[in-house]
């Protein structure tokens, strides 16, 4: 009996802490859903609180003044060539490190390690003037070739942890069969592995969507900017503007967020497994 | 069994499997990186030949106020860092590792702050603690005093107004890493530990932080380098103003490269800190070879 009161009274404070700490998290992000539907009168004189009147207007007026659709295309360009690359390149080699028996596999990895901790200000600047040489400097794919090296290391490691636990059986069958390499990644591994593929895919999405620094440095033609360095571009110049900055922010978040709730199971084991092991 | 003669031709085909990106790696990180080292002894300003000046950078950096001055920001950015969000995470997962009921939401919603993009965080928290629109004004508004200072715009408080936005994206985000990390603890050493009669702070302190030890010190060591790579919310939010007071690295690196044209200069603060990052992932694995357990 005793304990059973104690064990409540801890479930609730545990609640208690746990709402304060959500509402910290949520509060933010409501304000900003509040002010996207607010007149600017409405917002001037209540700047916290939910619209007395829900207008949509304003995200109208964001999508045409900040030029959405043509920088998220820039952005999905980025996300979608990024994420074919890793899958495709990244994959490749973590089917080579977990199943080939590669010569050298362990300095191969310990290579993968140095990259992710390699600081991105030692070579960014650098990266830069080297870009311009080659002609890749303010281009779409120049950026997408420094995502995919950048993001690559973590996203190999964590495609060779799925595919160290399938059963080398299935593979081997194949072999007896004189099955090439590419067959068997194709037919066998794939369709196992599709699932750790998908989890890699989600992570680099989200990294890559709302990337900002190198974006920042490397695209100086405004058609090619992804939403990111656009979305400061147009707070600043539309400053004060709260209700129209709050928009342009509300769709910007929108295709990452729905992702991110769809899959969030999925999205939150890659993340953490990436460090947990 | 499989031929001898297969099996050779899979191990030497397997390095055609991991070239691809090996090259894009070496072509996008490790040759820019020697570029960078080589930078940094020649006076580059990004057009033009790069001449040789031997150590003049180095000797510049060492007398540089500036530059100690953003060094010293990335510093407290580092304390601010291996406190606060680690503080707030380890409660958030402790406590979530308890309930029931609510968990997927709370999970959630915490974590929905780190999928978003920097420049739309920095921004709106820009509004929020705006001194009339924002935060501050509603606080005054009900007649809670203190709060209509304008935390961005004054050289004591902005750097650390910056690392608490940032700390909003991150903490949730570590919050869930230590929570997976959590869940691997054994039951049975919490059932121990209750019979013993130890309350929650017992708990975390003898068994949930040193069952999740290993994650722990590795988040630890990612925060720590990170911590001197920032620049999105320091430049979304101050610029590194006001009058320099937020300035970090990053930031210190961008400016003396592309707006100041020194990029020999740049490349040598770069090697300045590649260097810190080399000794925290050293001292890391010297406490490690002595027993901690890393």
């Amino acid at each position: 009996m005793n304990n059973a009161i104690r064990t409540s009274a801890r479930v609730l404070s545990s609640h208690f802490i746990l709402v304060v700490l959500f509402v910290f998290a949520a509060f933010p992000l409501a304000v900003l859903i509040f002010n996207s539907l607010k007149s600017r009168t409405d917002l001037a004189q209540n700047p916290m609180g939910p619209p007395t009147e829900i207008l949509f207007s304003n995200f109208v007026t964001a999508w045409n003044e900040s030029a959405f659709l043509l920088h998220a295309t820039n952005s999905a360009i980025l996300v979608a060539g990024t994420v074919a690359l890793i899958l495709t390149l990244g994959g490749m080699a973590a089917y080579s490190l977990a199943r080939l028996e590669l010569p050298g596999a362990v300095v191969v990895m310990g290579y993968m390690i140095s990259l992710t901790a390699f600081p991105v200000w030692l070579y960014l600047v650098p990266l830069f003037f080297q870009w311009r040489t080659l002609g890749l400097l303010d281009t779409l794919p120049g950026l997408i070739l420094i995502y995919t090296a950048i993001n690559s290391p973590l996203a190999i490691f964590l495609l060779r942890s799925f595919l160290v636990q399938i059963p080398k059986e299935l593979e081997e069958s194949a072999q007896l069969d004189g099955a090439s390499r590419w067959s068997i990644l194709l037919r066998i591994i794939l369709p196992i592995s599709w699932t750790g593929f998908l989890t890699i895919a989600l992570v680099v999405a989200v990294a890559v969507w709302g990337e900002f620094q190198i974006a920042f440095v490397i695209l100086q033609d405004t058609d090619k900017y992804p939403i990111t360095t656009s979305f400061l571009a147009f707070a600043e110049s539309y400053g004060r503007d709260w209700t129209l900055t709050s928009a342009v922010a509300v769709i910007a978040i929108a295709p990452i967020v729905t992702l991110f709730i769809i899959f969030q199971r999925r999205f939150a084991e890659g993340l953490t497994q990436g460090s947990v092991k | 069994m499989l031929s001898l003669d297969y099996r050779q031709k899979m191990k030497v085909g397997a390095w055609g499997f991991v070239l691809p990106i090996i090259l894009l790696h070496a072509f996008a990180i490790v040759i820019p990186a020697g570029a960078g080292i080589f930078y940094s002894f020649t006076s580059f300003s990004g057009i033009g030949e790069a001449n040789w000046i031997g150590l003049e950078n180095y000797s510049r950096l060492i007398g540089d106020e500036s530059f100690h001055a953003a060094l010293l920001n990335n510093l407290k950015w580092l304390l601010f860092f291996w406190t606060v969000p680690f503080s707030l995470a380890i409660l958030a997962a402790s406590l979530l590792a308890q309930v029931k009921r609510g968990a997927m939401l709370y999970r959630v919603v915490f974590f929905i702050p780190y999928v978003l993009p920097s420049v739309v965080v920095g921004s709106l928290w820009r509004f929020l603690l705006h001194p009339d629109d924002g935060l501050p004004g509603l606080a005054s508004t009900l007649g809670i005093p203190g709060f209509e200072l304008a935390l961005l715009g004054r050289s004591e408080t902005a750097l650390w107004t910056v690392a608490f936005v940032d700390n909003w994206h991150y903490w949730g985000f570590l919050a869930a890493i230590l929570l997976v990390a959590m869940q691997g603890v054994s039951k049975e050493l919490y059932e121990a530990a209750r019979l013993d009669g130890a309350n929650y702070f017992h708990q975390l302190i003898h068994v949930t932080i040193p069952g999740i030890r290993p994650t722990l010190l590795f988040m630890f060591l990612m925060t720590g380098i990170w911590s001197f790579l920032v620049f999105d919310y320091v430049w979304v939010m101050t610029g590194g103003g006001p009058a320099g007071s937020s300035e970090v690295i990053g930031t210190f690196i961008y400016r003396t490269a592309f707006q100041n044209f020194e990029v020999g200069y740049a490349a040598a603060q770069g090697v300045a800190v590649a260097s810190i990052a080399i000794t925290i992932l050293i001292l890391f694995s010297l406490l490690r070879k002595r027993g901690w357990e890393i």
